[in-house]
């Protein structure tokens, strides 16, 4: 997990830095635009507007991206369930601090975690998912965003958000700029020249801002979101909660109304889904959902991070798997088993007992059944290898 | 001289190194001490919540009394083991959990109390808290497996023998008796 913080932590940077170089190339081709020979002082002013729009971004971007997502803070009286089951994933994933909880009131079903590092992070979910999905459902997606903030996934992705809003901002502001001087160039021949460079500048940016917006989306690999998955499989110990829930997303066909491009990878599932969900796979922000199902359910009682690794690699054909630097020698966990499956193991022991088999309970959950003969000798468990004593 | 500064910059990588395999076994330590207070927390959330739910509760179960004294005497019996052993703790909180579920059970045949809203916010207030209480228990074997696979294992394993870190032991989810084989009648 740390080796996700840090290229986390990474990627942040080289976003800031990318645009800076984006904004000094703006303000250049502005200043010598406005006046031949003043582009220094262009550039000076971009890196001003960005010194300031980057740290505004670290410091608040995630109240920009709640308040663009029209979400309200809630308080635990106005919905003790979401409260509680935040509170309870926080419990399971070791935050020390609960984040922020908001509602976003619309009908579709999604939810986003925002903030810069977990002690200052926001949870948002829509009204129609706390309408829709049971506690259970509700825990493996609270528990896939509290991922997020576990992984320090948060801070980049608010940071992208932003940056991608100032892209499309400036490019709205490029075509302004151009549309307005447009028809006044006409007769000043000394503006021929910097109104052509103008006009470049706009295009680029008109063309570009789409085309890094897909970029950044494939920056932001879904490889964070199988994580995440990951994650709330192992906070919940119960994958088929969140496998569940991802249905019910999936097959929901609300659309959010407050979702722009920018803030699209941020959510559970693509807010701005098409209705030919297969079509859209390969350069979608979001792995496919019913691949993600399958991966949660294929894993069985081995609910740890090595268990969705193996079924991710069951499930997709792919040879290396999504978690390969996960915490090491983290073991399957127990789950508990339904009734049936306890009533059959129950007559099973009882068989092996009969023939006196010797059972050892071992702390990591699993019951060793032991051949007589090995009585009086040492034994290591194959699940967690600590030595027992048979007697 | 080349060869000094080589010299000298492998051995600053190497206690650089040194450092952060110390540093993160005392973070596993932490980390395990941490979670053991955050199931301590919960434990206590529950004790402070009964009372209140009896209270609500007395009302309407009037046929009930065994359950309701049943659940304040777990409770009694829980809050006063205080010093006592791992295991006494985690036997006398299982028995408390018994006799909620018992409560909870026997609430369905008051139709009139599953109406009462004070009712229904303390039913999920203890259901969050019994969830909280095995999601603490489960954090705190995760972070005592961790810090377990570090002292046992290479290279952190030289460090934590020479600077005495001790494993921790795990948190039993069952009282031992619980985990006895069933007898089973054919």
């Amino acid at each position: 997990m740390l080796e996700q913080i840090r290229a986390n932590r990474r990627r942040a940077l080289v976003l800031v830095a990318g645009m800076a170089v984006l904004l000094a190339a703006v303000g250049y081709g502005l200043a010598e635009y406005a006046a031949p020979g003043a582009g220094a002082f262009g550039v000076v002013v971009a890196l001003i507007v960005w010194s300031i729009q980057a740290l505004v971004s670290y410091y608040s971007g995630d109240s920009i991206v709640l308040r663009i997502s029209d979400a309200r803070k809630i308080e635990k009286k106005d919905h003790p369930v979401l409260f509680n089951v935040v509170e309870e994933m926080c419990v399971a994933s070791g935050l020390s601090r609960v984040p922020d909880i908001y509602i976003i009131d619309d009908d579709a079903l999604n939810a986003f975690a925002t903030g810069r590092d977990p002690q200052h992070a926001s949870v948002a979910v829509t009204a129609g998912l706390l309408k829709e999905l049971d506690r259970d459902e509700l825990q493996g997606v609270i528990g896939h965003e509290l991922g997020h903030v576990n992984n320090h996934d948060v801070l980049y992705m608010m940071m992208l958000a932003v940056m991608m809003g100032t892209i499309i901002l400036l490019a709205g502001l490029g075509r302004r700029v151009l549309f307005r001087t447009g028809p006044g160039t006409r007769t000043g021949g000394r503006r021929s020249r910097g109104g052509g460079i103008i006009l470049i500048v706009a295009i680029l940016l008109m063309i570009f801002a789409p085309i890094l917006a897909q970029l950044l989306y494939l920056a932001l690999s879904r490889r964070r979101e199988y994580l995440s998955d990951a994650s709330s499989a192992l906070y919940t110990r119960y994958p088929e909660g969140l496998a569940r829930a991802l249905e019910k997303l999936g097959r929901s066909t609300q659309k959010l109304h407050s979702a722009t491009p920018a803030l699209a990878p941020m959510y559970i599932v693509n807010p701005l889904k098409v209705t030919a969900t297969g079509l859209s796979d390969l350069t979608s922000t979001h792995p496919p959902l019913s691949e993600r199902i399958r991966i949660l359910r294929s894993m069985g009682g081995n609910t740890g991070l090595a268990g969705y690794d193996e079924a991710f690699r069951k499930v997709t054909g792919r040879p290396v798997g999504v978690v390969a630097f996960a915490a090491p020698g983290r073991p399957p966990s127990p789950v508990p088993p339904t009734e049936h499956a306890d009533r059959v193991r129950q007559t099973t022991d009882a068989l092996w007992a009969l023939n006196d088999y010797i059972f050892i309970d071992c702390p990591c959950g699993t019951r060793l059944k032991i051949p007589p003969v090995y009585a009086g000798k040492k034994i290591e468990c194959p699940h967690c290898s600590r030595v027992h004593e048979v007697h | 001289m080349i060869f000094a500064i080589v010299f000298l910059v492998l051995i600053v990588i190497f206690a650089t190194w040194l450092m952060g395999m110390y540093n993160s076994l005392v973070r596993a330590k932490n980390e395990v001490g941490n979670a053991w207070s955050q199931i301590d927390v919960q434990l206590n959330r529950r004790h402070d919540l009964i009372p209140n739910l009896v209270e609500t509760v007395k009302g309407y179960m009037t046929h009930e009394r065994e359950t309701l004294e049943a659940v304040t005497k777990a409770r009694q019996q829980a809050v006063q083991i205080t010093g006592g052993s791992v295991e006494e703790k985690a036997r006398a909180e299982n028995a408390l959990s018994q006799t909620l579920r018992s409560l909870f059970a026997v609430s369905e045949n008051y139709p009139q109390l599953k109406a009462n809203e004070n009712f229904l916010a303390l039913q999920e207030e203890l259901t969050s808290t019994e969830n909280k209480i095995s999601f603490s228990r489960q954090y705190y074997n995760d972070s005592v497996l961790n810090l377990n696979n570090k002292i046992q294992m290479f290279p952190t394993n030289l460090f934590a023998s020479a600077f005495n870190f001790k494993p921790a032991a795990f948190f039993e989810v069952e009282a031992p008796e619980a985990r006895k084989p069933v007898a089973v009648k054919f």
